[in-house]
């Protein structure tokens, strides 16, 4: 008898410890916007929420796409550079046709879908070869990817130069620009296109990781690959898809943020990856590989966003905004190996 | 033609003819012949490193043979990589627990092989089938579990339920029982039964050889990568495999003992329990100078938890530990270390050695201090006599000492880490199922030193699960169920029967 009340007694602390540090992500953000409120109740309108969401949408689409690399434990340091890739490819072959400073004078006016594909073309490619690295040739994922963000800037950079002297690209098509920041108006509620593809990304991978064969075997591959290969998967296939489809987002997301931002330059993109990987890693995707979930990962971007536009919104000095973000990442991460590491 | 030959042979399932595989400096399969007869069990039994894993990693594809051939019906094949070997009707329950711990049990069962449903995975017809096959098994485990929840024999009861879900015609089992109960067991050996009926060709490699016995129907026994004999099963005993298995007459599987403990208590522990789950709880003994404490149990019956507590690496809530009348905290294994104390921890492979570093370090690593002069730079030559010293007492079987110490057999990985405690000259050893997966011949050079390290004066405790070996070298024997010490007895005057009532006391 008495045992089982020391065991009770252990397992009930435990089960609500467990749920508080499950739970962290959602406690801090009601928590956060609840401070926020308090001190400028302003905060809570419509206009503040679509801004929030607005600025969201591309990160929700970069941070879907890193996490991938980051489930098959791993993670992808290039992702910002690709990002930036796809944006410069995009403003260059979509600016106003009537802008005098184009930088291809003689291009046709392009339907919009050919360089947002083209764009996401290359960034699959890359992706595809960075995949090939990790998955076939075993280059850890940290160094193959600080390779592949150095090697696809120089690349971008010539591109860049070469194309426009190294001047920002703008001016852009206004049928692009509408194609990111167009918006319904649902209820007075002013809805961004962006959101709309954020959406649908969001629901392709969440699909993909919940109710398909690659989704599993990606977790299966992070989470332990000598299980995943003797149970027959075929780990450098699984792992190549995986790649690639962050490539495609990459590219996708680097065009639609090109659109919303209105210009390029090749500082488009740099250290997006470390704000993506952050969102995952304090929505509780390990960067042990092999957990996380989309939940989670949306939470994340939206805390983020929360913070730095919250915390302006309520006049916090900008310096001390990253002081409080760097900090939420750091107890994300204590959280993290806390959950997964048995006390003794 | 192939008919004929079938018709012919009255064919084997499956002939691996002339296999040999050399790894750096380890020559671990020479030719070695195999041959399986549909609705049999063969069993295939050797020290550690005498190449029965490696010889089925080679049939299934994660190595690949440097040479031989292998038939499967009668038709010569090689598979490049498990999945193939799958898709041929060869499954394995593999000896490492190979699973994805944070995924639930069905998706665990049927990774590589989803059922799908258009390009949606039919998360419905994986939990009925999974239900299905734990049912037909009599397991009873929740198919939406998540595996890392569950306990070391339920997560081997999944695997072997995932081998048989393959449908496969040859099973290999390697070493399946080393974490399973008694009632487990016998419920393994039914579904082998139930398999072999089927018309399966079962491989099985265990080294309990009470089982073998029971279970098999031919026997190939291996040494140092050769094959050294096939039978069939009625025509061994034990002490028949022993001597083939070792190669040399075991008239005895224990060294004898000319000495008797002394009266002197070293070590009193009293009222111990930890602070975290799963914890020992209220334990109390003591151990004389001389002793050998065995410590018998269960699965789960807490007695690794028991001798982590003692060593400082899990966190004591309260009880008192008290050597030669002075009280110790032991509060870090850097504080137990110096209060004397060594332990050989239970899992070798995880917190035992350190796989790439060669003979030499994982010899000196618990003692390194001793080695350093004051601005901490190493003494070569004390680490080369002491590392030479580890591999001649101990009789370690390498080229040299700077071979990296996952290149050796388990056994002999055992005896450089027992080497490695016995460099910090401990009083109180503390070995956790120091036996555990290693060859009859390492077995008895480690019970020798037991027995030496006991007489010169030290307190060994000693977990195991092998009653026979507990029977055989201890004093006496602590028997704990369910965290609690269900009773200490004398060596000389129990039972296995006794240990075991004694070992459900808590249950």
């Amino acid at each position: 008898m008495e045992k089982s009340v020391i065991e009770t007694k252990v397992s009930q602390r435990g089960t609500l410890k467990k749920s508080l540090t499950n739970n962290a992500i959602y406690i801090v953000l009601v928590l956060l916007l609840a401070v926020l409120i308090i001190i400028e109740p302003s905060f809570l309108s419509l206009k503040n929420l679509g801004f929030i969401l607005s600025q969201s949408a591309t990160r929700m689409i970069f941070a879907c796409a890193i996490a991938g690399p980051i489930v098959l434990g791993g993670t992808d340091l290039s992702a910002g550079r690709m990002i930036g890739m796809a944006g410069l490819i995009t403003a260059s072959l979509l600016q106003a046709p009537d802008y005098i400073g184009k930088v291809f004078p003689n291009l046709p006016r392009l339907p919009l879908f050919i360089p947002i594909m083209l764009a996401m073309a290359v960034c699959a490619l890359f992706s595809l070869f960075h995949g090939y690295l990790v998955a076939k040739l075993k280059v850890a994922p940290f160094i193959a990817s600080l390779g592949m963000q150095l090697a696809v800037f120089g690349l971008m950079s010539v591109y860049f130069d070469a194309v426009s002297d190294s001047a920002p690209i703008g001016v852009l098509d206004e049928k692009f620009s509408g194609f990111a920041q167009n918006s319904l108006n649902i209820f007075g509620f002013r809805f961004q296109y962006i959101n709309f593809y954020a959406i649908i990304v969001v629901s392709i991978i969440w699909f993909i990781w919940n109710k398909t064969k690659l989704g599993k075997n990606m977790f299966a591959i992070g989470g332990n690959v000598e299980a995943a290969n003797v149970s027959g998967v075929n780990i450098v296939k699984n792992m190549l898809i995986i790649y690639v489809i962050a490539g495609l987002l990459y590219g996708f997301g680097g065009a639609l943020e090109v659109a919303r931002t209105g210009s390029a330059t090749n500082a488009l993109g740099a250290g997006y990856e470390l704000d993506a990987i952050a969102a995952c890693v304090v929505g509780g995707v390990s960067m042990r590989g092999g957990i996380g979930t989309i939940k989670g990962i949306i939470t994340g971007v939206i805390l983020f966003q929360v913070i730095s536009y919250g915390l302006v919104y309520v006049n916090v000095n900008p310096y001390l905004v990253y002081f409080v973000k760097g900090t939420i990442i750091l107890i994300a991460v204590v959280i993290d190996t806390k959950r997964y590491t048995k006390l003794k | 033609m192939n008919k004929q030959d079938m018709n012919e042979q009255k064919t084997n399932l499956l002939d691996m003819k002339n296999i040999s595989k050399s790894f750096p400096g380890v020559r671990a399969l020479d030719s070695v012949n195999l041959s399986i007869k549909p609705n049999s069990v063969h069993a295939l039994i050797g020290e550690n490193g005498a190449g029965k894993s490696t010889l089925m990693k080679c049939l299934f594809g994660i190595y690949h043979a440097d040479s031989g051939e292998i038939f499967l019906n009668g038709s010569p094949i090689r598979f490049e990589n498990p999945r193939q070997a799958l898709d041929h009707g060869v499954s394995m329950v593999h000896q490492e627990l190979n699973q994805v711990q944070d995924r639930d049990v069905m998706e665990n069962i049927w990774l590589g092989r989803f059922p799908m449903k258009g390009i949606v995975v039919n998360s419905q017809k994986m939990y009925l089938d999974t239900k299905n096959i734990f049912t037909e098994l009599s397991i009873d485990i929740d198919p939406k579990a998540i595996v890392g929840t569950l306990s070391i024999s339920q997560r081997q009861m999944i695997e072997i339920a995932k081998a048989v879900s393959c449908d496969a015609k040859v099973i290999v089992f390697d070493e399946p029982t080393s974490s399973l109960t008694e009632t487990e067991v016998k419920h393994l050996f039914d579904i082998i039964g139930k398999l072999k009926e089927k018309g399966c060709g079962i491989i099985y490699i265990s080294h309990k050889l009470e089982e073998i016995l029971s279970i098999s129907d031919e026997i190939t026994v291996m040494r140092d990568g050769k094959w050294i004999f096939t039978g069939e099963t009625e025509t061994f005993s034990i002490d028949r495999l022993v001597s083939l298995i070792v190669g040399r007459d075991l008239t005895e599987r224990f060294p004898s003992k000319d000495f008797s403990p002394s009266e002197e208590i070293l070590l009193k522990v009293e009222n111990l329990i930890g602070e975290y789950m799963p914890t020992v709880i209220d334990a109390s003994f003591d151990i004389r100078k001389g002793e050998i404490l065995g410590v018998s149990g269960l699965m789960g019956s807490r007695r690794t938890e028991t001798v982590e507590t003692l060593f400082g690496i899990r966190k004591r809530k309260g009880g008192s530990i008290t050597f030669e009348s002075k009280k110790l905290e032991n509060s870090s294994a850097h504080d137990a270390i110096s209060n004397g104390f060594s332990l050989v921890t239970e899992e070798r492979r995880q917190t035992g050695i350190f796989p790439s570093l060669d003979i030499t370090s994982n010899s000196i690593i618990a003692n390194i201090d001793a080695y350093c002069n004051r601005f901490g730079v190493l003494n070569r030559k004390k680490i080369e006599t002491d590392t030479k010293w580890v591999i001649d007492t101990l009789n370690v079987k390498t080229p040299n000492s700077k071979a990296q110490i996952q290149n050796l057999s388990g056994g002999n990985q055992q005896k450089v880490i027992m080497g490695r405690w016995l460099l910090c000259k401990p009083t109180i050893m503390l070995l956790d199922e120091p036996t555990r997966g290693i060859d009859v011949g390492a077995k008895y050079d480690i019970y020798k030193l037991i027995i030496e390290c006991a007489k010169n004066g030290n307190a060994i405790i000693f977990i195991s699960s092998e009653m026979q070996e507990l029977i055989g070298i201890t004093d006496r024997i602590m028997v704990m169920s369910n965290g609690r010490v269900a009773g200490i007895v004398k060596t000389s005057m129990t039972s296995q029967e006794e240990l075991l009532r004694l070992s459900a006391k808590y249950l």
